[in-house]
């Protein structure tokens, strides 16, 4: 399974992409989308709602369960992957790219509970 | 070909017979504006047509009168077919529900008859038979704690749940539905309810704990009384989830280590037919003091005969009338078919012979929770998985061999999870059988790991794309 380099990794298996100073992008990884199988819904949540860190903000279902998608970071949503709406096969098959799911916006993020590509590879290996 | 399909002009399979009695103009029965204007596209078929075609769909199904059915946390048991004879008397039948008491006076016994044979089985003190299924049993229950907690003043402060993680998704859904908040307690390396986390969870804000014992991984709580004892003295009511019932028959009762209310699937544990529309049947039977909130009516003996009558402080009515009475007739028959002694009995077969199947697969498949089980066991294809053979590939390959799925994928906490149940009604051979199909698809799933992949390649419809089904489903014909 693919642990991208450059990404942050929460321990519920989201990544999360720094675009800027104040915008990450958020997603599930490629463990994760393996784990649950085909996804056939997300529940996209709406533009502006507020996230918190280790709350859930979506849900997906894939043919053998629903889960929650926790937020690894605290913010606004800025912006919804509205391609998954139709497509939510993009996670399956390309969830570090055109499987995003949304963009989250802050003055200022807290990383510290995140883990380095090489620290959740090695967490990948306890789980 | 569908029946549709099949329909020829003027082809018929019967003629109604001459009308005996004075015709009615339907415009003066119904106003013109709801009838229809033109006539309904009922396939004109033959009547041998008819028959082949619902004999060759029936062909195509599987049951459990076809084959093995070891549908974990299901208890596809067998349904003896005099239940059948016996619901279709006409004092049980040909009754209708606004008939006046005294008329039906043996189908009110049946009830209260029944309602009593289940409490026993509890170990509480009375039941309401109106719940259709385990689900319904479960909002009903919710909403007589609810009841209660609002009688003594604690409606506001107590709206917590507790819910293990390995319990069937109907239980928080049922909580969330009767208004509550629900919070997981999560399982133990033994696979009981995880005692320490329970105990920081309780407290003024607990209305009560839900528990499926034995739970989902098949085992039985090894702390029940200590888990019953936290829950009671935070204050909440314990609700035993009875879907594993045919494990504890004439063994243990819920109500005796301290559960204040008990539901119990009839469709599962007594008997009655499952699935396609069962119907099912859920009662629900409760302690001395949550009697006075269950739902009306409940049957009543006074006097020298049975009425229907309301408790004091019930939560009203939830289904129409009395619940689904000819499943009840059938759990009846079948609960005093076999008595004490014969409910005992199924109990113990039930759990011996998933201990004999675990006991025959564990070196063939992971095993999680290596413990003795009760009515059922859940072994795990993680080693299958890193074969490139996934669980799901697993029961789709048995189908080729005649046998129903097993449940996957549940409970969530044991993963590619397989739950095995074969209860009582299957024979050594009929397991036998099974233990050696499984080992041969453990066998083949490590020479030729591809053959599962396209399984099943025997049955009327081979490989289905459950994926496209879900994303792109096609609701109508």
């Amino acid at each position: 399974m693919e642990v991208r380099k450059g990404l942050l990794y929460s321990k519920e298996h989201e990544w999360v992409q720094e675009v800027s100073d104040s915008l990450v992008r958020i997603g599930i990884t490629a463990y994760a989308q393996d784990q649950l199988g085909d996804i056939v819904y997300i529940e996209l949540p709406e533009v502006n709602a507020q996230v918190t860190e280790g709350e859930p903000f979506t849900v997906v279902e894939s043919v053998k369960a629903a889960s929650d998608v926790y937020s690894p970071v605290t913010g606004t949503i800025a912006a919804v992957n509205e391609k998954l709406e139709d497509s939510p096969e993009l996670i399956n098959e390309s969830p570090y790219d055109d499987g995003w799911i949304v963009e989250v916006k802050s003055s200022e993020f807290d990383f510290s509970n995140l883990m380095t590509a090489e620290e959740y590879e090695s967490y990948l290996k306890e789980v | 070909m569908l029946l549709l399909e099949m329909s020829k002009p003027g082809r018929c399979g019967y003629t109604l017979p001459k009308l005996d009695v004075p015709e009615v103009s339907l415009d003066e029965l119904i106003p013109r504006s709801y009838l229809r204007e033109t006539e309904p596209g009922l396939p004109q078929v033959t009547e041998p047509e008819v028959v082949r075609y619902f004999t060759q769909l029936s062909r195509k199904n599987h049951g459990v009168d076809v084959g093995f059915y070891p549908l974990g946390s299901c208890t596809m048991k067998y349904n003896p077919r005099v239940h059948e004879d016996i619901a279709a008397l006409p004092g049980f039948s040909r009754i209708h529900p606004r008939q006046p008491e005294s008329t039906v006076q043996g189908a009110l016994q049946l009830m209260y008859e029944l309602d009593q044979c289940l409490a026993e089985i509890a170990g509480l003190a009375k039941s309401s038979l109106l719940p259709a299924a385990g689900a319904h049993g479960e909002l009903a229950g919710l909403l007589i704690i609810k009841a209660y907690h609002k009688f003594n003043g604690e409606a506001d402060q107590r709206r917590e749940i507790i819910i293990p993680d390995s319990a069937h998704g109907t239980n928080p859904a049922s909580a969330q539905m009767a208004g509550f908040t629900v919070k997981e307690v999560p399982s133990d390396q033994r696979g009981g309810v995880d005692v320490a986390a329970l105990r920081e969870m309780v407290g003024p804000q607990t209305a009560g704990l839900m528990l499926t014992n034995p739970n989902t991984l098949g085992l039985f709580d090894e702390n029940l009384e200590e888990i019953a004892a936290i829950i009671h003295d935070a204050g909440g009511l314990l609700y035993y989830d009875g879907a594993n019932a045919n494990a504890i028959l004439g063994i243990t009762r819920p109500g005796d280590t301290g559960f204040d209310i008990v539901h119990f699937n009839l469709h599962k544990t007594f008997s009655t037919p499952h699935g396609g529309g069962g119907p099912g049947a859920g009662p629900i039977v409760v302690s001395e003091k949550l009697v006075d909130f269950l739902p009306s009516p409940i049957v009543e003996y006074s006097d020298g005969r049975y009425h229907f009558a309301t408790p004091k402080h019930s939560i009203g009515p939830i289904k129409a009338f009395y619940g689904n009475f000819g499943v009840l007739v059938k759990a009846y028959s079948y609960i005093r078919r076999l008595g004490a002694e014969g409910l005992k009995s199924v109990s113990e077969n039930a759990v011996l012979n998933a201990n004999y199947v675990m006991n025959q697969l564990k070196d063939d498949y992971y095993l999680p929770y290596d413990r003795t089980c009760m009515h059922e066991f859940v072994l795990s294809g993680k080693r299958q998985k890193e074969l490139g053979v996934s669980t799901l590939d697993i029961a789709k390959r048995l189908l080729d061999y005649g046998v129903h799925a097993p449940t996957i994928y549940f409970p969530l906490i044991v993963e590619e999870a397989i739950m095995i149940e074969p209860t009582e009604t299957e024979s050594k051979a009929t397991l036998d059988v099974f233990i050696q199909t499984m080992k041969t698809i453990a066998e083949e799933a490590r020479r030729n790991p591809e053959q599962l992949k396209s399984a099943p390649t025997l049955t009327p419809v081979k490989r289905l794309d459950e994926t496209k089904a879900a994303r792109q489903p096609i609701l109508k014909y």
